[in-house]
């Protein structure tokens, strides 16, 4: 069952694209851009075959609620409410000298940083850095060996997963993880079931705190949706749905748990150009909407153009911090993803 | 079962054009309105009540009472309605149902058989022998339940194939017990004289209608268990329902799609496990418990673990996950080998064979599953039925 025919544009060549995009541009190697442009005519042939949608199941919005015509009123039902304790800007996540250690490797070593509140963090570095561990370790998917995680003030403890995403830490998945034959409402309805607390006696004999409860999932689902610019689809299964508007149904689906951190595992991977622009754009509004972000990601000029600060890993290090800017030209991020030139280490 | 899940959605890539009858039928019956459906659905659930009774020649079973026949198919719907909310629902494997069957059966037999030690019934008892059945029903259901509880605490923690060899250990251990603890259970000599509803009792029936004395043509024993499991499938298929359309029903379907994921969206994965084995594991012993009272014997031979994969084998023909298929199931399974009684112990044979041709031509079951997960969605099926039609205009 966990085997699932996941789209071929998720192979693993495809983070070696975007590396090259941004190694082409720093380095102005036209090989490689023609290498670039070619791959990327490839995706997008790929991507053009997508299931066609089929006639029955496209919903009229403004048939399940007026309020969703107006985009407005929805980014208002979305946007984030939850009571959080530190201020804006202050540190909602605070990662201090954390190590993980699987047997002999040492994936993260001592990592120190901080997600401010209401920022977007760009979260960085060659294959094989740490980015998805440090990203585990932070979502509660493992547990450090060593250091602490704390997030909105309280330390992150030996909680269960589900506890962590109830605290407000949200994620998507670097390779889609969506429920494939619910439909895209039913999942995103698993998301603000995180909130709700009907279980086995309540549905069955239908307490009134379940109609509520239903009611919610179907209002704030259905908002959730048309956030993400994926309404029109609310009733096809998620498998059946394009790829890009699955990347769409996961941030919907991580929206609607009511997180106070939105955590994106390289969001864009598989994605054309103007798909990756759009996706910036709905990044922005998620935090135009009171969401904090952290961005994990492999393409640069979607990283450089949409965060706010970015964190650059190496070999479970950190090398760099700061603006997008300072990164861009700090020798050591340079020396990491595009190497050091023979003679300079002799 | 990561076959079929990547075969239909190959199918439903290539297929754009024209929509089958089954979606058809599927998409009208989505947006009529409660009271329709019922309005539809009840002329066919009396149809099907008064199948025994008109014995269309066709259909009926020449060799063995139809009634009877029907009755089993009842007790097998039950069974296959339950495994499908911890099978089809909720992704996990179990392939000790069996068990949960026997323990229903076997408390029926324990409080109210004459052979038994703890039986309550008689001049010392306090069970009434008139209703003595239908007071240990509850019972029956409860223990069961608590043994689901029971099993499922320390083996919900596995996954997949490890899960289905304990489950298969479980329904040994259950028929173990019940072979071997002579001074209770009678052993393999089994419980005799169990209580059943000794209603509608008149000089042509001295023991009442649910008798296995009352062999009246057409309304025997057979047909009025028939009709008692009818409403009991109702109830049940209300109760399950309503779970499926609900938080409950929507992070079974997500723990069976993708556990991992499903905890991470903050689905508390192990308690809604242990209540799918809970549910499940008490509607089997239900369906135990009317067993029980129908052939008023019980003996460990009929709950080999060779039934489990027989009840698992009704579920995945039928359709994993969908109530309708998995009812269609049971009825194949129980009707197939009555119906036509020279298969005998080939039975098993031709359902493997049947199984492994579906796997491959139609591996999501007879009638395909899809669930409906929110208790308001008739609302987006009404939406999206508006919208074809005025498409189709």
């Amino acid at each position: 069952m966990s085997e699932r025919d996941r789209p071929d544009h998720e192979n693993p060549e495809f983070g070696q694209v975007e590396r090259s995009e941004w190694d082409s541009e720093e380095a102005g190697t036209g090989r490689y851009e023609a290498q670039q442009a070619s791959d990327a005519d490839e995706a997008v042939v790929e991507l053009g075959e997508f299931p066609p949608i089929s006639e029955l199941e496209s919903v009229d919005l403004s048939d399940v609620d007026p309020a969703l015509g107006d985009p407005k009123l929805v980014a208002e039902m979305v946007a984030a409410q939850r009571e959080t304790h530190v201020e804006v800007g202050e540190a909602l996540m605070q990662m201090r000298d954390v190590t993980m250690k699987f047997g002999g490797l040492v994936a993260l070593d001592s990592v120190t940083f901080d997600i401010r509140r209401g920022e977007i963090l760009g979260l960085i570095g060659p294959n094989g850095a740490g980015k998805t561990t440090c990203f585990n370790a932070m979502t509660g998917v493992y547990r450090p060996t060593s250091g602490s995680v704390a997030f909105d003030g309280v330390p992150l403890g030996r909680l269960k997963r589900n506890q962590i995403t109830r605290r407000g830490i949200a994620r998507t998945f670097q390779n889609i993880r969506l429920f494939g034959e619910m439909t895209a409402l039913e999942n995103v309805a698993v998301g603000t079931d995180a909130r709700h607390r009907t279980s086995v006696p309540g549905a069955l004999f239908r307490v009134p705190r379940h109609w509520r409860e239903e009611q919610d999932a179907l209002e704030r689902g259905m908002a959730l949706l048309e956030f993400v610019g994926i309404g029109q689809r609310a009733t096809e299964k998620a498998r059946n749905l394009p790829y890009g508007d699955q990347r769409r149904l996961e941030i919907a689906r991580a929206l609607a748990t009511e997180p106070k951190l939105l955590c994106l595992d390289e969001p864009a991977a598989g994605f054309n150009p103007s798909e990756k622009s759009a996706l910036m754009d709905l990044i922005r509004k998620i935090r135009d909407d009171g969401y904090t972000v952290l961005l994990i990601e492999h393409d640069m000029r979607l990283v450089m153009g949409v965060t706010d600060r970015i964190v650059v890993l190496e070999f479970g290090k950190k090398i760099a911090e700061g603006l997008p800017v300072d990164i861009r030209n700090n020798p050591a991020v340079i020396a990491a993803y595009l190497g050091v030139p023979d003679d300079a280490t002799a | 079962m990561s076959t079929s899940t990547s075969a239909t959605s190959a199918a439903a890539a290539k297929s754009p054009g024209p929509v089958g009858v089954g979606d058809r039928l599927r998409l009208w019956w989505n947006q009529l309105s409660r009271p329709a459906q019922w309005g539809v659905g009840l002329p066919i659930i009396l149809l099907i009540a008064a199948m025994p009774v008109i014995r269309p020649p066709l259909l009926t079973t020449p060799d063995t009472d139809f009634g009877a026949v029907m009755a089993q198919f009842g007790m097998y719907a039950l069974l296959a309605i339950g495994l499908n909310v911890v099978v089809g629902s909720a992704g996990l494997l179990d392939l000790g149902y069996v068990g949960f069957y026997a323990v229903g059966a076997y408390t029926v037999g324990l409080l109210t058989s004459p052979d038994s030690p703890w039986n309550k019934t008689g001049a010392d008892g306090f069970l009434s022998d008139k209703w003595a059945w239908l007071a240990v029903l509850p019972v029956a259901v409860a223990v069961t339940a608590i043994s689901g509880l029971i099993l499922g605490s320390p083996t919900l923690r596995l996954r997949g194939d490890y899960l289905a060899i304990v489950t298969l250990g479980f329904g040994e251990i259950v028929r173990l017990l019940a072979d071997n603890l002579e001074n209770t259970t009678g052993g393999g000599q089994g419980l005799s004289g169990i209580a059943y509803p000794r209603v509608g009792v008149t000089e042509a029936n001295p023991f009442g209608i649910f008798s296995i004395g009352n062999t009246a043509e057409p309304f025997n024993s057979g047909l009025w268990w028939f009709w008692l499991s009818i409403v009991l499938i109702i109830v049940v298929l209300m109760f399950v329902g309503n779970l499926e359309r609900s938080r409950v029903g929507r992070a079974w379907v997500a723990i069976r799609e993708d556990e991992d994921a499903a905890e991470i969206m903050g689905v508390p994965t192990f308690k809604f496990k242990l209540w799918a084995f809970v549910i499940g594991a008490s509607i089997g012993g239900l369906s135990g418990a009317l067993y029980a009272g129908q052939v008023q014997f019980v003996v460990p031979t009929n709950f080999n673990v060779i039934n489990s994969v027989l009840f698992l084998c009704a579920v995945v023909l039928g359709g994993q996950g969908n109530k309708l298929g998995v009812i269609l199931g049971a009825f194949i399974i129980v009707y197939l080998p009555n119906r036509f009684l020279g298969i005998g112990d080939y039975k098993y044979l031709i359902f493997g064979l049947a199984l492994m041709i579906m796997m491959v031509f139609r591996p999501q079951g007879l009638i395909p599953v899809r669930q409906k997960l929110l208790a308001y969605g008739r609302k987006i099926w009404q939406a999206a039925g508006r919208r074809s039609r005025e498409e189709q205009s």
